[in-house]
């Protein structure tokens, strides 16, 4: 069908995190216009963060995502202790990829369970789900409360928790306290694993781009708190060096920013990119479920995304139960003592949906500067339009309602989180932009 | 409010069960998803009431009226002050659920600021900026039924909040302070006895006094308890060598906006 003409429009995109919409044209058999659009309201977190002190931050920062506050207070902590030149000691690095675990854990199984599966089977939501598989629908909960409890024990409460400074933690648990999750994360190893198997039995729609992806790497662990930013066409970055490498653009129908490295066009971040380029660093079990599950390296298809997910449930319950069992309390002080000092530090990790970049500058007393915050979701905007495109294009012929579920389908590939896309920046309008140009 | 008898699950069709849409305005969507949550008694929830608009789970959205609108977020840009008077038309029972709807959350901590230089300093070209000068909460634009306080809400409210509405009876919130939480644990109070500044007694209750479990004070995400002497604690912060710019900053961060924090955070620059 070449010559068709269609308008695919979604004003607000349900089972995603926050406020965005989707708008396609296609005239004569031609893609005229592909956006996801973004109109959330941008709450200037970088803006009001100036003037507040470093130990204010990581609470500050947690409340641009209620999904994954974790991964912002990790971030931020990283990025200060790299301008204060803090060194944290090994249980504490320890509970922080537990914490990380336990936020992996409860957003991949609410994306896998209650965000996307339901377009894979055709239905409304994830209730349908509890309704036609109930015994699916039970694990997958008690997979997310497992995820949840782990946050919670180490931080207090599942959204945005309490426990979590500069330099470590404020009160740092015994063995006894992380004891009881050693069975929950047993069973849940089965459970991610059951999960798994059951959405690698879905139907995949045959699709793919060329991808650049792009995630942290790290030595001897699969990336979540450390390593270097790499992509599949060779990047090697250390944290401090992404602002000269990537870029961030306006663009009219969007209130975040769209990220992209320099010279080239968008790149993908999140579970798959962690995948492609880190999967000799999953654990066995991990590894083999994946094989199992059918996924092959280089796996290129975003809707496959999905069985990644659960792979990376399966790997966080994995690793959080061997931290578990392992785990020593540190002997004495808990927190290093900190003298403020002017200075910039950097640093980034992985959030469930991606790559979270967060810059801080201080001055001499200890207070922020100047920040900056780049989130996953406004790194993968280009990806998202760029497969929009590609997806109407290659599927021309399908009626409008089965190609613009498919559409919305497509953009819950990448769980994208839209809060923290926009927590910040420049919400210009069309005709502002217009004028902006002039 | 409809519908009483929920306790089988098919005993009242789906046509005949209270309606129930969540709603959300500027925010981290931790308060929805504290919904989401209850991984306890989801399935509870989902048979008792008809989940009739709730984006971040369902793409079925039925039509108004709701008998229950849970509300996140506060109102940020001139077109979500209108879609709040929507959805107040649209709802028999509105509630406002957490930090940003109850008090315009963190982000109004913009409304401190001198908005055109505050603007100028962000934005390339301020004077065409679609925001409200201030983030403000719901009660400022509808009437609300029952608010929630925190950042994040607690779970335990919600339910308590859900449960009393399906039965027709008044929710108990406890409006008194954290501390009276914090005793009911059996905890050290870390303010007299480790001298760390708390804002435990100026908070309201709700969270379970987690943060002096930490070891830390609390950093008031529940917002002004009833009848609060911010000014008196202010004091005590001062004996304990605390700076008034750093008092002042205590105030302002989740509930800024909200009286009588709004106007410690201000005596800052005094």
């Amino acid at each position: 069908m070449k010559t068709r003409t269609l308008t695919i429009r979604v004003d607000a995109l349900a089972r995603v995190e926050g406020e965005g919409g989707i708008t396609l044209r296609m005239k004569n058999g031609k893609i005229v216009d592909q956006q996801f659009r973004i109109f959330e309201p941008p709450r200037f977190f970088e803006a009001f963060l100036r003037g507040r002190s470093y130990t204010e931050v990581p609470d500050i920062t947690a409340r641009i995502c209620g999904i994954c506050p974790v991964a912002y207070q990790m971030s931020s902590v990283l990025a200060l202790e790299s301008a204060l030149g803090i060194e944290v000691s090994e249980p504490v690095r320890t509970l922080r990829r537990l914490i990380y675990c336990g936020e992996w854990i409860e957003s991949h199984s609410l994306h896998v369970l209650f965000l996307h599966a339901p377009d894979f089977l055709g239905v409304a939501d994830a209730f349908a789900i509890a309704r036609q598989e109930p015994e699916v629908f039970r694990k997958g909960l008690e997979l997310k409360k497992t995820g949840n409890e782990i946050v919670s024990l180490l931080g207090g409460r599942e959204v945005h928790p309490v426990n979590v400074r500069v330099g470590g933690f404020f009160r740092m648990p015994s063995r006894q306290e992380l004891a009881p999750l050693g069975e929950k994360l047993k069973r849940a190893r089965d459970h991610a694993m059951d999960l798994a198997g059951w959405v690698s039995g879905f139907s995949f729609p045959d699709f793919s781009r060329g991808y650049e992806f792009v995630s942290l790497s790290h030595p001897t662990e699969y990336p979540m708190g450390e390593g270097n930013v790499a992509s599949s066409l060779g990047l090697n970055l250390t944290a401090h060096q992404v602002e000269e490498v990537f870029v961030e653009e306006q663009a009219p129908h969007s209130n975040a920013l769209h990220a992209r490295i320099q010279g080239r066009e968008g790149y993908l971040a999140g579970p798959l990119a962690r995948f492609n380029l880190n999967f000799d660093r999953l654990s066995p079990l991990a590894r083999e479920a994946a094989g199992a599950a059918g996924l092959r390296l280089p796996c290129t298809n975003p809707f496959q995304s999905i069985i990644v997910r659960a792979v990376e449930i399966l790997e966080a319950c994995e690793e959080a139960l061997s931290m578990v069992e392992c785990y020593e309390p540190p002997v004495g002080s808990e927190v290093p003592a900190v003298r403020p000092r002017a200075g910039r530090g950097s640093a980034c990790t992985e959030a469930p949906r991606g790559l979270l970049y967060h810059r801080y500058d201080l001055d001499a007393s200890g207070l922020v500067t100047a920040s900056r915050i780049m989130p996953p979701t406004s790194q993968n905007q280009k990806s998202i339009e760029a497969d929009l495109r590609h997806l109407v294009e290659s599927n021309a012929s399908m009626d409008v309602e089965r190609l613009t579920w498919l559409c919305e389908q497509a953009v819950r590939n990448y769980d994208p989180c839209i809060s923290c896309a926009t927590h910040t920046v420049r919400p210009v309008s069309a005709k502002a932009k217009a004028k902006l140009e002039t | 409010m409809p519908g009483t008898n929920t306790e089988s699950d098919e005993a009242m069709p789906s046509s005949t069960k209270p309606k129930l849409a969540v709603w959300k305005f500027a925010s981290c969507d931790g308060c929805q998803l504290t919904l989401l949550n209850c991984e306890d008694e989801l399935l509870e929830i989902s048979r008792t009431l008809r989940i009739s608009a709730f984006l971040e789970a369902s793409r079925d959205v039925d039509d108004p009226p709701y008998d229950i609108s849970l509300v996140e977020g506060s109102i940020t840009t001139p077109e979500d002050a209108e879609r709040i008077l929507k959805v107040r038309k649209q709802s028999r029972c509105l509630v406002a659920i957490g930090a940003c709807a109850t008090a315009g959350g963190i982000q109004a901590l913009r409304n401190f600021a001198d908005v055109r230089g505050f603007a100028a300093a962000v934005y390339p070209n301020p004077g065409l900026l679609h925001v409200l000068e201030h983030s403000t909460p719901l009660s400022d634009h509808v009437t609300v039924d029952y608010s929630l306080g925190g950042c994040p809400i607690s779970k335990p409210q919600l339910l308590e909040l859900i449960g009393a509405l399906l039965r027709g009876r008044r929710p108990h919130i406890p409006q008194y302070s954290v501390c009276v939480e914090c005793k009911r644990a059996g905890q050290v109070c870390v303010l007299v006895a480790r001298g760390i500044p708390c804002l435990g007694p100026v908070t309201r209750a709700g969270c379970g006094a987690i943060c002096p479990r930490f070891g830390r004070g609390c950093y008031g995400c529940f917002g002004p308890k009833e009848t609060p002497n911010a000014g008196s604690l202010r004091h005590i912060w001062e004996q304990l060598g605390i700076t008034p710019e750093e008092a002042g900053r205590a105030f302002r961060s989740f509930n800024a906006w909200a009286e009588p924090f709004r106007r410690e955070g201000e005596t800052r620059e005094d």
